[in-house]
């Protein structure tokens, strides 16, 4: 799958992932306790799966119910729309509230160059003005950043080079959580 | 695949399934938007789209304007009867002012056939057709396939009747090209006078009965009789035409199945379809008019994307 020149390197493994998930979880319970007027909003197409996982271990695991969780696609929001070699392919956004006085927590796998959250700070206003935004990542790619946009709440903070990519590969779609540095 | 293999829309004769495959999906999420509490995107908001119509149209033209601004496209208006065209201004000189002006994409309705394709190899700008005389109305096929793909869950192996003034009607043909290369099955319906000569040539056949083809059918797109197309006398009456191809309900009732029917408008009550028809709960037609902004949106945005920014 891979050429020769190009490394991969573990960063997590499944084990390490899921202490992070419980964390985040508990972070989240800190600052929202009950969810009462809390929505979880992943971010397509990646921050799905993520916030998907906290969902479930947040009714699971913490019996919280009633979790109000959306997936917001930020396509049509992108800043490089014609700028870019290949066409950008959308994904479904499925938002069935309103997020008005809401307070609305963003979930994405991995922060980069923050133009994603730039997007999607956009795209959530026309589903109403929310009380606040918070933004929750799994990797943040430390000085990375083209944009003043900083996660709330993290789950591993990393120094990569430019040249090199972090993927998160999860259970249900790649067959085993993990994150992975790739060398180009 | 997720780029059009065009770079205009000047018809559905042009364009592939996969095409057609891709439109939908975009048009599928432009859908979700226009539902939202804030109608409207940015993509398009470096973009600047004339809409040139040198012929009376309300529903393409709004639907359209309105595809554009949920859009975020800057937006120009032009219709013939306020302009210079009436001082002998000629197409291409009308359409090089304007793209003087930098405009990005047209989109145009001509009372003659090939006007876009004649246009698109004269000037610099992609275009969409929005009907050219009694040649194509793409967008208009889009997006009746599209409401019956909504309805019936797909337009492959679908029976669909097209029913009245075939010969003069842009929307038969675009129709037509786009229901076959969906693998749907189609039937035109009509006053002998009123079906070209070589319809059967499109693969398409001739069922002169109203009531065997609605029997036939699961879907009766219906046509407006368009007298303005008409210099002679096609039929003797309207009151004969409607009696032998009028659609109304006592006459739906009688087929024993529920059909869906679809008029593109704009409706002649009480001479194509009766308004009990226009309004029963199997007529999608205010569906088709939703669904058209957002075809019309997932089209130009689809075409713009190709207009690398340099």
């Amino acid at each position: 799958m891979f050429g020769t020149t190009m490394s991969k390197k573990i960063l997590l493994n499944s084990k390490e992932i899921n202490i992070i998930l419980h964390r985040l979880a508990c972070q989240l319970i800190e600052n929202h306790n009950n969810f009462k007027n809390t929505v979880l909003i992943g971010i397509q197409p990646r921050g799905t799966f993520l916030a998907e996982r906290l969902v479930t271990i947040l009714k699971d695991e913490y019996h919280i119910s009633n979790i109000e969780f959306g997936q917001l696609d930020i396509t049509f929001y992108r800043d490089d729309f014609r700028r870019r070699e290949a066409p950008l392919e959308a994904n479904k956004t499925n938002i069935n509230f309103i997020v008005e006085d809401k307070n609305v927590v963003f979930i994405d796998d991995v922060l980069f160059s923050g133009r994603s959250i730039r997007a999607a700070l956009t795209a959530i206003q026309s589903f109403g003005r929310p009380i606040n935004i918070e933004l929750l990542v799994l990797i943040d790619r430390r000085f990375s950043r083209h944009l003043p946009i900083q996660p709330d709440y993290r789950g591993r903070q990393v120094d990569v080079i430019n040249e090199e990519k972090v993927t998160v590969n999860w259970k249900e779609r790649d067959g085993k959580d993990a994150v992975y540095i790739i060398n180009k | 695949m997720n780029q059009l293999s065009v770079q205009h829309l000047l018809g559905i004769k042009h364009i592939n399934k996969a095409d057609i495959d891709l439109i939908f999906k975009t048009a599928d999420h432009f859908k979700e938007v226009i539902n939202r509490p804030i109608k409207k995107v940015p993509s398009l908001r470096d973009i600047t789209i004339a809409n040139l119509f040198f012929e009376n149209s309300t529903r393409t033209k709004l639907s359209f304007e309105l595809a554009e601004k949920r859009l975020s496209a800057d937006v120009i208006n032009f219709s013939a009867s306020q302009s210079s065209v009436k001082k002998g201004e000629t197409l291409i000189d009308t359409a090089n002012n304007i793209l003087s002006m930098k405009v990005d994409l047209i989109v145009m309705r001509h009372p003659h056939v090939g006007a876009c394709d004649f246009l698109s190899k004269h000037v610099n700008a992609r275009i969409v057709n929005a009907g050219d005389g009694t040649h194509e109305h793409p967008t208009q096929a889009l997006l009746d396939s599209y409401s019956i793909r909504e309805k019936l869950g797909s337009v492959a192996g679908k029976k669909i009747v097209i029913v009245g003034d075939i010969l003069h009607s842009r929307v038969a043909l675009s129709n037509i090209y786009a229901l076959k290369l969906q693998g749907a099955e189609v039937k035109v319906c009509g006053p002998k006078t009123l079906l070209p000569k070589y319809i059967e040539e499109l693969g398409v056949s001739i069922e002169p009965n109203i009531k065997k083809a609605l029997e036939w059918c699961d879907v009766a797109n219906v046509l407006r009789v368009q007298n303005e197309r008409m210099a002679i006398n096609y039929f003797p009456s309207t009151r004969e035409y409607t009696q032998l191809f009028g659609i109304n309900k006592s006459l739906l009732d009688s087929i024993g199945k529920k059909i869906v029917i679809m008029h593109p408008g704009p409706i002649n009550r009480g001479v194509e379809i009766t308004s009990d028809v226009a309004d029963a709960d199997q007529s999608i037609i205010l569906n088709q008019v939703e669904n058209g902004v957002a075809i019309r949106m997932a089209v130009i945005y689809l075409l713009a994307e190709q207009i690398k920014r340099n």
